[in-house]
């Protein structure tokens, strides 16, 4: 069953921008990626990435194609819809002991979304972006053919699929590589470190030792606490020293409506609580979900957020604008107002073959900043300075950015247009994100 | 627990056989499109399905399929112990008045043919000793409102029914279970306008399943809407003429 030109209000994971669109829902996503102008998955990118370019385009929304194709149990091979859920991969592999590489920090994503991204987790340093684990998608493209995509097959069209925010066609199936996994639980270990200086070395030297990698960053202190931080380091732990028995599934509890409890002011004593809680040495077993998937600690966490909504500001610096680079953009923001209510820095490891993949080596700085009237300011003079260090912004986290700004950052656009130009030469398939960027037009 | 479903492929019926694949349940599955049939199969079987997922088509439109449909759930299943009927077919009220075919069809799918399969389950279980025979009935056949006065018609009938079938054979070991829905996303719904207690279809799946493991011969899902249905069904007649809903 196919529902049809339902419009209503829609945003992404920061609730801001707010679109009034067109869209439809079915199991059957030949039938609806017919003609539509994007397809959207559970909508957590944060800006404008999953909106419709157009007043009266449709968006073909995919979360009701959640359908496993098939499971090669020898080889832990994957096909599946393109709609399903992070979260319905995980329960279904988790206990036969194979799990989805690459992780984000919420499992409320899709396979679409996912490959759409080229989404990376704490273990980028280790086993790289979802895309280097995906061996073949299929496609509806905008001529409407439907393509069987790989590197194999139309490989520069699978390269600039992978991370290309769904602007290449419209993605209905992905096959994908699993990985074993020695058992369900966590291994994890965190420490406190006083300033930003000791917290980064403390993240680079960890990722030689440890696949899962992260830094929390409290940028709401002030004085010579502003920038303290906590490392968290983790492994799926060894059948030996977990418990036997599987964790257990967990459905948190939803918030049900707008309740802006998140704001500057909570905000800095949550970090002074985290940051004296977990300040000392801790080593530990720990549920898979409290690991990764820390934005899933309750549903619809965006909710929380200030009610005029949020962005995320997520820059990878490369290695060369150093441990300095990353104080400066944090300076930047403090200085033109922005309020930066929680950060956290990873360390990446190469560029994947994605052509349009965000991460690349180097540090990745991802803020909360909640939409005010100095967000826009705060953020071009942010990218003024990553432009010119070399660094780029993650288009999935992304509201704010100028095109002007992205051309900078990024040489390798021209050669991912000329792919999508290529199969879309009118750019019939695009989003709200490739009319602020990429000057399609409206 | 040997399980079969008709209307497995969408809805609450999908979400349904995917807990009880989860936790070892062997399933066949009836539904009226072939292919949507092939790939829920497909689905079920790379879930971890214990044993392969059978299937067969099977249209409630048509009664005179019915036997042959069970024969095959039968045989495939060597025996089935449990049969769940989420099927049914979905119509607005306004869409109801204004055309006549859409209207009888909903109305013998949801009501007369249902009542017809469940007929011919009832007589197979009864000739295995029992089992548990569970039908999605809906929370609009507690009491006749605005909206949903036709859909609502049926789904009262067939409440009754199931109602009727618990009082005399569950001592004969045939035990109905009597699910009534509140308002649960999926594509039947997204038409309407959400009301409050919404849920998706994995919530109100895992609801289902418990309400089958315990027998209960009626279960609201989600639960609340046991309370909202005793309000709704003690306000008096002049206060519903006067409302909406």
């Amino acid at each position: 069953m196919t529902v049809e030109g339902q419009r209503g209000a829609l945003s992404g994971w920061g609730r801001h921008p707010v679109v009034v669109a067109r869209h439809r829902r079915s199991e059957n996503l030949e039938a609806i990626t017919r003609g539509a102008t994007l397809s959207r998955g559970l909508g957590r990118s944060y800006g404008d990435a999953s909106l419709p370019g157009t007043i009266d385009g449709t968006l073909a929304v995919t979360t009701a194609a959640d359908r496993l194709c098939w499971f090669d149990a020898e080889r832990g091979i994957v096909r599946a819809e393109a709609g399903v859920s992070l979260a319905t991969l995980n329960r279904v592999f988790w206990p036969r002991g194979w799990s989805v590489p690459s992780s984000p920090g919420t499992q409320q994503v899709t396979l679409g979304g996912m490959v759409a991204a080229d989404v990376h987790g704490k273990s980028h340093h280790s086993e790289g972006c979802f895309g280097e684990h995906v061996r073949a998608v299929r496609m509806r493209v905008a001529d409407e053919r439907i393509l069987e995509v790989s590197e194999d097959e139309e490989p520069e069209l699978f390269r600039a699929t992978l991370g290309g925010m769904g602007l290449t066609g419209h993605l209905l199936e992905v096959e994908f590589q699993l990985r074993p996994l020695p058992s369900g639980w966590v291994l994890a270990e965190s420490q406190g470190y006083g300033d930003l200086e000791s917290t980064v070395e403390a993240l680079r030297s960890a990722g030689s030792e440890w696949p899962h990698t992260l830094a929390w960053i409290d940028l709401l202190a002030g004085g010579s606490a502003f920038g303290r931080g906590v490392v968290e380091r983790g492994r799926r732990a060894d059948p030996g020293e977990a418990p036997s028995r599987l964790p257990a599934p967990r459905f948190p509890p939803a918030v049900p409506f707008v309740f802006p409890l998140i704001s500057g002011t909570t905000m800095r004593l949550a970090n002074i609580a985290r940051y004296w809680s977990r300040r000392l040495y801790r080593r530990g077993i720990v549920h898979p979900d409290a690991f990764f998937y820390p934005l899933d600690v309750v549903g619809w966490l965006n909710r929380l957020y200030p009610r005029a909504g949020f962005t995320q500001y997520q820059v990878v610096l490369p290695t060369s604008a150093g441990v300095e680079g990353c104080r400066r953009v944090f300076d930047i923001m403090v200085q033109r107002g922005a309020v930066p209510l929680l950060c956290v820095l990873k360390d990446f490891g190469g560029e994947g073959k994605g052509m349009l993949s965000f991460p690349k080596a180097g540090l990745s700085i991802a803020v909360d900043l909640p939409i005010t009237d100095r967000t826009q300011v705060a953020v071009d003079a942010m990218n003024d300075f990553v432009a010119g260090v070399g660094g780029r912004v993650y288009l999935a986290k992304d509201t704010l950015t100028r095109p002007e700004h992205f051309r900078a950052m990024e040489p390798r656009l021209p050669a991912w247009q000329a792919v999508r130009r290529h199969w879309d030469p009118e750019a019939r398939i695009r989003s709200a994100l490739s009319v602020r960027l990429f000057g399609d037009p409206t | 627990m040997k399980a079969l479903l008709i209307g497995a492929t969408r809805g609450m019926g999908r979400s349904l056989a995917r807990l009880m694949v989860e936790r070892g349940d062997q399933l066949f599955l009836l539904g009226r499109d072939e292919s949507a049939l092939e790939v829920t199969a497909a689905d079920l079987t790379a879930r971890g399905a214990s044993g392969s997922v059978g299937a067969a088509c099977c249209d409630l439109e048509s009664p005179s399929g019915f036997e042959a449909a069970l024969d095959a759930a039968w045989a495939g299943l060597e025996g089935v112990d449990t049969v769940v009927v989420t099927a049914g077919l979905f119509g607005t009220q306004e869409s109801l008045e204004a055309d006549a075919v859409l209207r009888q069809r909903v109305l013998s799918v949801n009501f007369a043919n249902t009542v017809e399969f469940c007929e011919q389950v009832r007589t197979r279980l009864l000739a295995d000793g029992g089992g548990t025979l569970c039908v999605f009935s809906s929370v609009a056949g507690d009491r006749a409102r605005k909206k949903v006065v036709l859909y609502g018609a049926a789904k009262a009938g067939l409440s009754s029914y199931l109602e009727g079938v618990d009082l005399r054979y569950r001592e004969a070991g045939l035990r109905t279970v009597l699910i009534k829905p509140g308002f649960v996303r999926t594509n039947m719904t997204a038409a309407l306008d959400e009301p409050p207690f919404a849920v998706g279809p994995d919530e109100a799946a895992r609801a289902v399943l418990r309400a089958i493991d315990r027998g209960a011969s009626v279960a609201y899902v989600p639960p609340v809407w046991r309370l909202v249905m005793l309000i709704i069904r003690s306000l008096p007649t002049w206060v519903l003429r006067r409302t909406d809903f």
